[in-house]
């Protein structure tokens, strides 16, 4: 009778073995699946700018539970919930496109008030400080501006006028006697509202469009010194180089700065400041 | 089974009843399931904002937060600890649904539920096979997948598939191919898997199931003694495993349905023309004494009301 049970124990051991097994691997190949669906779904393309206050895209994929709310409460119908298959955004989740509608940079945030899980953070409190994207003046071959007409559109549009956009003139080369008013963009102001975009005047593409931080911006280039920057030295007090200045008491009197056109030739070395080496090669002529 | 077994589902309570009566629950049931469709279409339609967002979240009256609390749990299982809206609104619903059933959810307010209710009728009158049943804890493997996906990829991983969300939201927001994953689930349930999404796989109703588990509402086959064996009940019900333990429970079994699996969607208690099912609370102990033992082919005399 033991071997009996002991049977049926470890035919109910192998049935749990194998249903387990059985569940683990199914599972692990669903899993698979659909961690690789996601990862191919959260790619954010370019044009879809999230809304005001938006975490980066993974926590923002951690936090938004796709209700809307947001899409809601926007005055303007500038949000839109991304539609499977047609909106590159993950299914369902909020973004605008700047050449439709863009953000008119509420000044209470609805949107920001009425996401329930902090997918748009809450610390957000000034819509100046929102970081929506950067605009970008992506053709200046075909921007009326850079052609050295004054369209100025964006310009006049931005709500953070002479900030994030400031028209820098230039010496119009073409016509030899005008100038270029250059559409500058200030990333460190520009919120990425899209009212540039939207009211570039062109045809269908916009010269100027919002691109998310992580494609309009190069990381600062820490290796290098822009010595006119105020307390950006070139050289952080670590050595004292000698000056180099023309008159008596420095080393050069002839040659001020040390620079000697060449059709002048090397200064004797009797001269006062005269050029004298202290080793000579034989056979040069030298008065040891 | 009695002579009756071959007769329609719910043929004698029709007759019994009259069709309203015998689909009450029914109609009710998809009474609620428009009206928690219509309530978020009223502000896109006709501009009354009192019910903003869908099932994921939403917001009434502009005071009342609802959140999904599976969609919460995801969301913790990503690292994102949700603002207190949030989980003022998913505390509701969870306790809510703890109470009155988990898997009221699945019958009263999914829309997937007349999507695969609808396949499942095609799927008896084209006298389909059942085709794959998986095992009972396939749902709960795929319930920890999800779990382990959103931890995995940060993300509220189901929300990226889930047919609910993408209907529901997809309806009130705008479609996009969305649509294609429900007809997808459409699909399965006639030709691959008879109530297969709903009552197999969906870890939506899974979670809604565990979160019930000590439910106060639930379904008792109170008049047990009078069951004729004409298998409606069986018949009828999404989960029939669910029935077998109240309804051919001996006199000291409790006659409650208290399987978490049972979705409260009185469909047992519409098809019974011998009104053996009612709904009752968890705590009910009427005294339900079970069947006196009879043969296959001989019911009970004078227990059937169409003897």
């Amino acid at each position: 009778m033991s071997a009996h049970i002991r049977n049926t124990s470890s035919m109910d051991r192998r049935r749990f073995l194998q249903d387990s097994a059985r569940g683990l691997t199914g599972c692990a190949v669903a899993g698979m699946g659909l961690a690789y669906f996601i990862s191919d779904a959260r790619a954010l393309p370019a044009q879809a700018l999230r809304p005001p206050g938006a975490l980066s895209e993974p926590d923002f994929l951690a936090a938004c539970i796709r209700c809307g709310l947001c899409v809601r409460d926007c005055p303007y119908d500038t949000l839109v919930l991304a539609e499977l298959g047609e909106d590159g955004a993950a299914t369902g989740t909020p973004y605008f496109t700047a050449r439709d509608i863009p953000c008119e940079m509420c000044e209470d945030i609805p949107c920001v008030a009425a996401c329930p899980t902090g997918a748009l953070d809450k610390d957000l409190t000034n819509i100046d400080d929102a970081d929506m994207g950067v605009a970008v003046l992506i053709d200046e071959e075909t921007c009326l501006n850079a052609l050295g007409l004054r369209c100025d559109v964006c310009y006049r549009v931005c709500p953070v006028i002479d900030e994030a956009i400031t028209l820098e003139r230039s010496h119009n080369e073409r016509s030899g006697h005008h100038a270029i008013f250059m559409p500058t963009v200030h990333a460190d102001k520009c919120t990425g509202c899209g009212k540039c975009e939207k009211s570039c005047v062109l045809p269908n593409e916009a010269a100027i469009k919002v691109l998310p931080r992580r494609i309009a911006r190069a990381d600062a280039a820490d290796h290098y010194k822009l010595g006119w920057e105020d307390r950006n030295p070139l050289v952080d007090d670590l050595i004292d180089l000698p000056d180099r200045l023309p008159g008596p008491g420095t080393d050069n009197l002839v040659a001020p700065g040390g620079y000697l056109p060449a059709t002048e030739g090397i200064p004797e070395a009797s001269m006062d400041g005269g050029f004298n080496p202290g080793l000579k090669l034989p056979g040069t002529g030298g008065s040891n | 089974m009695s002579n009756k077994t071959k007769l329609p589902v719910g043929q004698e309570a029709i007759e019994e009843f009259g069709w309203m009566y015998a689909h009450r629950f029914l109609l009710l049931r998809r009474a609620t399931q428009f009206f928690f469709l219509a309530i978020f279409l009223l502000g896109p339609w006709f501009g009354i904002w009192w019910f903003k967002g869908n099932l994921s979240g939403s917001m009434t009256f502009n005071f009342l937060p609802l959140n999904d609390p599976f969609i919460t749990v995801q969301s913790f299982a990503a690292l994102h600890w949700p603002e207190t809206t949030a989980l003022i609104g998913a505390v509701i619903v969870g306790v809510i649904y703890a109470l009155i059933g988990g898997r009221v959810y699945c019958s009263w307010v999914c829309p997937i539920n007349p999507v695969t209710d609808g396949a499942h009728w095609i799927h008896e009158k084209l006298g389909m096979q059942k085709g794959w049943q998986p095992k009972h804890n396939t749902r709960y493997w795929i319930l920890a997948m999800v779990v382990a996906v959103s931890a995995a990829t940060g993300t509220i991983a189901w929300e990226f598939v889930n047919p609910i969300s993408m209907l529901h939201r997809g309806l009130i927001f705008g479609m996009g191919f969305a649509w294609a994953f429900v007809v997808a689930v459409f699909l399965f349930d006639i030709f691959v898997s008879r109530r297969g999404w709903c009552g197999h796989l969906c870890p939506v109703g899974t979670f809604y199931g565990l979160l019930g588990t000590k439910s106060v509402v639930r379904i008792s086959a109170v008049k047990r003694s009078e069951c004729d064996d004409c298998m409606d009940c069986f018949a009828v019900c999404p989960e029939m495993h669910v029935i077998s333990p109240a309804l051919r429970g001996k006199d000291e079994d409790t006659a409650l349905i208290l399987s978490p699996d049972c979705t409260n969607c009185g469909r047992c208690i519409d098809v019974c023309a011998m009104d053996v099912f009612k709904f009752t609370h968890r705590f009910d102990d009427t005294p339900a004494p079970g069947r006196v033992q009879r043969t296959r082919t001989q019911p009970a005399t004078g227990a059937s009301k169409a003897a």
